[in-house]
Parts: C-alpha cells; sequence; structure tokens
C-alpha cells in the first residue's frame, strides 16, 4: 500500500468516530428542526408543509420581537457586567501578583465552580436574594430594612446577577491566556518611551487584550442568549428568555413549528455573533512571540 | 565635564537574600561608548533596569546630567532602552512604533512624520514604515527597535544585550553600525554584554562585573594588558595561569618557584613580592619551542607535551601539558607552510617560553 494511502486511510479511520457523532447528534437535529420551522400548526398538533408563517409571526407579533429584544438585551448587560468584574481581576491577577502560587489558586477559584452543577448554582441565588434570603436578613440586621423585601428575587435583576456569576469564568478565562502572553517588556518599553501607566494600558495592554475580551464577550452573550434555567429559578413576569418560549412551544403550547422557527433564530444570531468575533480576532491576531 | 550618569553605591537585592548589585559607583561621561560585562548573574542587567528605572535600588542613587533621578519612574528619565528581545509593540506598524514616544508626549504630528522618516533614513528601514514587526527579519526588528529609542533623542542610549539574538555574520555588521551610530550621534551609549569580543571592539570603556561588583573598569587596552585580578585577565582575551610561590624579589624582578621551575618576573607597582602567587600570562605571548631546538636565553621556560593543536588559518592555538599545572594555551603565528610543519606533533614533547616583562604577577588574595 502506498504511504500517501496509508495515511489517508489512517486519517479516515481518526476522524470517522467524531463525524459519525456529530452527523446524528447535531447536524441531523438541526436539519429536523430546520424542516419543522416550515411546518404547519394545526390543532391539536402539526402538518408537513413549506411556508414561512412561523417566521412571519415571530417578526409581527410584538410578544416574540419583545422576548427576542429583550434575550438580547440581557445577554449584552450579562456580558458587559461579567468583562467589568473580570478585566480588573485578571489585570490584578497578571499584573500585581508576584506569587505564581497565590495567582494559580486565585485563578483556580474563579474556575472551579465550573466543576460544580449549574442548576445548584443558579440555586444558591435564589437562598441569596430570596425575602427569607441571606441578604434580606443582612439588611434587616443592620437595621437599612425594617422588613424583608422581595424587589431583588424573581426580575430581570436577579436573573443579571446570576447569570453573570454562572458566565464570568468564561470572560475571565480567554482575558486571563491574553494578558498572560503580553511580554513584560513591552510594558517597559512604553514607559521607557516616556508614557504614563494610564496611557500605557490604553495603548500597550488593552489592545493586546483586546482578542480576550472579543472572546470572552462572545463566551458570555451566546451563553446568556441560550439560557432558560436562570429566567425559570430567579426571572420573574418580565424575565422570559427566548430559550424559554421555545421551551414551551415544544411542551405545553404544543407548538413545534414555531419553536423550531425560533430556535432556527436564534441558532443565527449566536452564529453571526459567533463568526463576527472570530473575524474581529482574526484581524488582530498578532505575533506575540 | 560633568558625568552625564553618576551612579552611587547603588545596592539592590532579590527576594532570598540574592544581592544582584553591591554598591556600585560609577560616572560615565557625555558622549562615551561604556559597556557592562559580565557572566549571566553578574548583576549587569539589573543595573542597566536600575538605570532605566525598572527596578528600584534598595540603597544609593542615580544621577542623570546632574539630577536626582532614583526616585523617577521610568517614563520621566530622559534615556531610552534597547532591549533584548526589541519589544516592539505588535499592534503598531514600524513608523508607529518608532513615533510611539513622541505622540504622547504631544509632538505636532508633521514633527512626528518628520522625525521617524529620519529616524528609520538613520538605521536604512526608510522602506519598511508600513510593515508590521511581525514581517521584519531579527536584523530590522533590532534596527527599528533603535531607531524607537533613538526617536526621543535621548541623554543616554541604554542598549541590553542588543546584537545577542542575531547571528554570528549580522552581529558583526551590526557591531560596526552601532559603533558609527555612536560616532554619528554623539550622545551617550551605555550596553550591556556578555560577549568580550563585543565589548572589546565597541566600547571606549568597559566595566568588568562579577557578583554583583565592579571588578575592574578601564579602556579595552588597560583591560587587556594591566588586569586588576585574574578574574578580569580569564574574562577579557584568554589567560594562562601558573600557580607558585615567592621565592624571592628584589626592586626588579620577583622569584617564583612553581613546581620544578623556578621563574623570574618583572616586578611592577602592586605586584606582590611573597607568598602564594598567581603568574598569568597571555597565549600569543608565550612561545613553543620543539624539543632539540635551543630556546631562547634568559627567558622563562616549563616544558611538557603537546596534547592538542586547534587551527585557525593564520595561527593555531597549541595546548601543552605541563607538570603540575593547569594545561598552557600556546599561540603560533602560522606565515608560511614550512612554520606549519615545523609545530611539534601531538604527543611530542615541547618547551613553553616567556620573557619576564610579558608576565603578570597576582597575590592569592586577589579575586580569582
Amino acid at each position: 500500500m502506498k504511504l500517501s494511502t496509508r495515511n489517508r486511510l489512517s486519517a479516515a479511520g481518526i476522524l470517522s468516530l467524531p463525524v459519525l457523532w456529530t452527523t446524528v447528534f447535531l447536524f441531523i437535529p438541526y436539519a429536523i428542526i430546520f424542516t419543522y420551522s416550515f411546518y404547519q400548526k394545526q390543532f391539536p398538533t402539526f402538518v408537513p408543509a413549506f411556508q414561512f408563517g412561523n417566521y412571519a409571526l415571530i417578526f409581527t407579533d410584538p410578544q416574540y420581537v419583545q422576548v427576542l429584544l429583550r434575550t438580547a438585551k440581557i445577554a449584552l448587560i450579562v456580558a458587559a457586567c461579567a468583562l467589568f468584574l473580570a478585566y480588573p481581576f485578571t489585570y490584578f491577577l497578571v499584573f500585581k501578583i508576584k506569587s505564581p502560587r497565590v495567582r494559580l489558586m486565585l485563578y483556580m477559584a474563579v474556575i472551579v465552580p465550573l466543576w460544580v452543577s449549574y442548576l445548584l448554582r443558579a440555586y444558591t441565588w435564589k437562598t441569596i436574594l430570596g425575602s427569607e434570603g441571606v441578604l434580606n436578613s443582612f439588611l434587616v440586621m443592620i437595621g437599612v430594612l425594617d422588613q424583608p423585601s422581595d424587589i431583588f428575587l424573581y426580575n430581570q435583576f436577579s436573573m443579571v446577577v446570576t447569570l453573570t456569576y454562572i458566565f464570568v469564568p468564561f470572560m475571565v478565562m480567554p482575558i486571563y491566556t491574553s494578558m498572560e502572553k503580553i511580554p513584560r517588556n513591552l510594558i517597559e518599553a512604553s514607559k521607557d518611551l516616556g508614557v504614563g501607566p494610564f496611557r500605557t494600558f490604553l495603548k500597550v495592554t488593552l489592545p493586546l487584550t483586546t482578542p480576550g475580551i472579543v472572546a470572552g464577550a462572545t463566551f458570555t452573550y451566546c451563553l446568556t442568549f441560550g439560557d432558560f434555567i436562570a429566567s425559570f429559578l430567579v426571572g420573574g413576569p418580565d424575565g422570559l428568555m427566548v430559550a424559554n418560549v421555545i421551551t414551551s412551544q415544544f411542551g405545553a403550547a404544543l407548538n413545534w413549528p414555531l419553536g423550531s422557527a425560533l430556535a432556527i433564530i436564534m441558532l443565527i444570531v449566536v452564529l453571526t455573533i459567533i463568526s463576527l468575533s472570530d473575524r474581529v480576532e482574526r484581524s488582530g491576531r498578532l505575533d506575540l512571540a | 565635564m560633568n558625568p552625564v550618569i553618576s551612579i552611587r553605591n547603588i545596592t539592590k537585592a532579590f527576594r532570598k537574600g540574592l544581592i544582584a548589585v553591591d554598591d556600585v559607583s560609577l560616572d560615565v561621561e557625555e558622549g562615551e561608548f561604556i559597556t557592562l560585562l559580565g557572566p549571566s548573574g553578574c548583576g549587569k542587567s539589573t543595573m542597566l533596569r536600575i538605570i532605566a528605572g525598572f527596578e528600584e535600588a534598595d540603597s544609593g542613587s542615580i544621577f542623570l546630567a546632574g539630577t536626582d533621578v532614583t526616585d523617577f519612574p521610568p517614563y520621566r528619565r530622559e534615556v531610552n532602552m534597547v532591549f533584548q528581545d526589541y519589544a516592539l509593540f505588535p499592534h503598531m506598524n514600524v513608523a508607529q512604533n518608532v513615533g510611539y514616544g513622541l505622540r504622547v508626549s504631544g509632538v505636532p504630528k508633521d514633527r512626528i512624520a518628520r522625525k521617524v522618516e529620519e529616524t528609520l533614513a538613520l538605521v536604512e528601514l526608510a522602506d519598511k514604515a508600513d510593515n508590521r514587526p511581525s514581517e521584519l527579519s531579527g536584523g530590522q526588528r533590532q534596527r527599528v527597535s533603535l531607531a524607537r529609542a533613538l526617536a526621543r533623542d535621548p541623554k543616554v542610549l541604554l542598549l541590553d544585550e542588543p546584537l545577542s539574538a542575531l547571528d554570528a555574520n549580522l552581529r558583526e555588521a551590526m557591531q560596526v553600525e552601532l559603533k558609527h551610530l555612536h560616532e554619528k550621534l554623539g550622545i551617550t551609549f551605555v550596553m550591556v554584554t556578555h560577549d568580550q569580543t563585543e565589548a572589546l571592539a565597541m566600547a571606549d570603556r568597559i566595566v568588568v562585573m562579577k557578583d554583583g561588583k565592579v571588578s575592574q573598569c578601564g579602556t579595552p587596552a588597560d583591560l587587556y594588558d594591566k588586569p586588576a585580578n585574574p578574574y578580569v585577565a580569564r574574562f577579557i582575551g584568554t589567560a594562562n595561569f601558573i600557580d607558585g610561590k615567592v621565592m624571592g624579589a628584589d626592586d626588579r624582578v620577583v622569584e617564583v618557584q612553581a613546581g620544578a621551575e623556578k621563574l623570574r618576573i618583572a616586578r611592577v607597582d602592586g605586584s606582590p613580592a611573597s607568598g602564594d602567587v598567581r603568574v598569568c600570562i597571555r597565549p600569543e605571548k608565550l612561545t613553543l619551542v620543539a624539543n632539540g631546538v635551543s630556546p631562547p636565553a634568559g627567558e622563562n621556560r616549563l616544558s611538557g607535551t603537546v596534547d592538542e593543536i586547534l587551527y585557525h588559518g593564520a595561527n593555531a592555538r597549541v595546548r601543552v601539558a605541563v607538570d603540575g599545572q593547569d594545561p598552557m594555551l600556546v599561540d603560533v603565528q602560522l606565515k608560511s607552510a614550512s612554520l606549519r610543519q615545523q609545530l611539534p606533533g601531538i604527543g611530542s614533547p615541547a618547551t613553553v617560553c616567556f620573557s619576564r616583562s610579558d608576565a603578570m604577577l597576582f597575590g592569592e588574595d586577589r579575586d580569582r
């Protein structure tokens, strides 16, 4: 057997399993959903068809438009909050902490919660923010409140808090990586050339960590965009997200075609953002070595 | 004339008690090309970083052109550094890199453009202004780094092992170029290197450092001809050492017993006149005499066996094993083919001779 044939065969052998896996569990389901999105609802279930009624409904019914916009808004706020928490923290971690052991420990402190069940972590905020929760007890104890308040839970605020908490590691990780890669002498060179610390940050550190920020923002935005558990656990009537609507279409509402159309729209939004961020990252990719 | 840099009793220790710079004082004159030379870990780079302001000294002070800058941050010191691995900003092109320091200090745009153009022309990179650093070769990056530091018209240019990342040919070319640049610009250069040939070729004055201290400071010729101690003698050029004991001394000559041989060494100021000593002699000052040929009269001689010959083209370095001593290295000029044939073969006995005035004498207490 020729060497090139042998190489090709072994490559095919290695790839066959993952290709099979993604085909069966990713592409085929997507294809099914895509097909469903053109079906027509007909009480009590739905019938095969090819029509754009589901999509038309989503973009004309203010109810759906509103949910989409709200989801986008919450995802944006969560990404922004995660950035403003993660960036200073990571900056401190990379540039201010001298001991590698302490740095690793603090980094792990951010990452380790990812090993704990998502549901559990979301639930924790219920016990913190609830009217019988830790926050209320504390505020009553120190006398800020006369009696427990229910303004902390079951609204968009509690959702943003929970989602930010859950997804902030996904912001820290890429920023940490991009910051760690910056050669220290670039910052020294900047100062050597007469540039103070603040402008050095703006001109050197920030541009060089932009790929990390973009990646982190993409992660947190897309993860939030598809989330339904936070809304389910700590969201109120105004906390409904697209994913919640999709779940209900496949569940109680029994309108699979509409749910599929919503899922496809969500997929398009997420894919657009990922490809945009990929492009930004590519254009900004730099040879730091 | 006032020195442009005055270093006064600078001491710097790192954590774990490692003393990097130990009570160093040094004056650098305006327009001088000075080299800090030493093996890695001798504190030369730390010294440079203290001058630049990247490291804070534990004690002592630094004056730049008469101003005490000890507590100044790097961005307020009128010195600029050429970094070992260039430290070019990867997200800026060459012109932006060079103009970086000027842009921030509020120089008008057209003047920046002119200065950038001028400086890039100086390092012969005018055609690369729009390239990214990643598109340049090592030598070109080096020049950009140089241009960036020079664009701010610093009082002093600091160079941290600037040529160590270049290959041998390029390094030699850059040595010449840096030297020319120094002559042309007339500003003070302070360069750190571990490469003695580089230091000898380029510097007006060399500061040899060891364990954070200045071992000796002087012109290349001074250091080569009159090393203050065996350490400097070994670091600048090659040196042979013969251990012995002083047997007697008069005004002109010190008599040293080295094993079975008695050596007579010219006495100069500071020569030790008693106790254990080391005789130091350069390979080119030694003559190799094959067995059967009578050695020059009145010269010191040591007999041994040739055990290695390394040809360098115009000359050869012959290693001679001598009883009770370290092997001696002898440089033999090979001006003609017949001289080459006269060279004793490996394993054959030979005598090493040197005149009393070519040897240097160090006491046991001197830095080895």
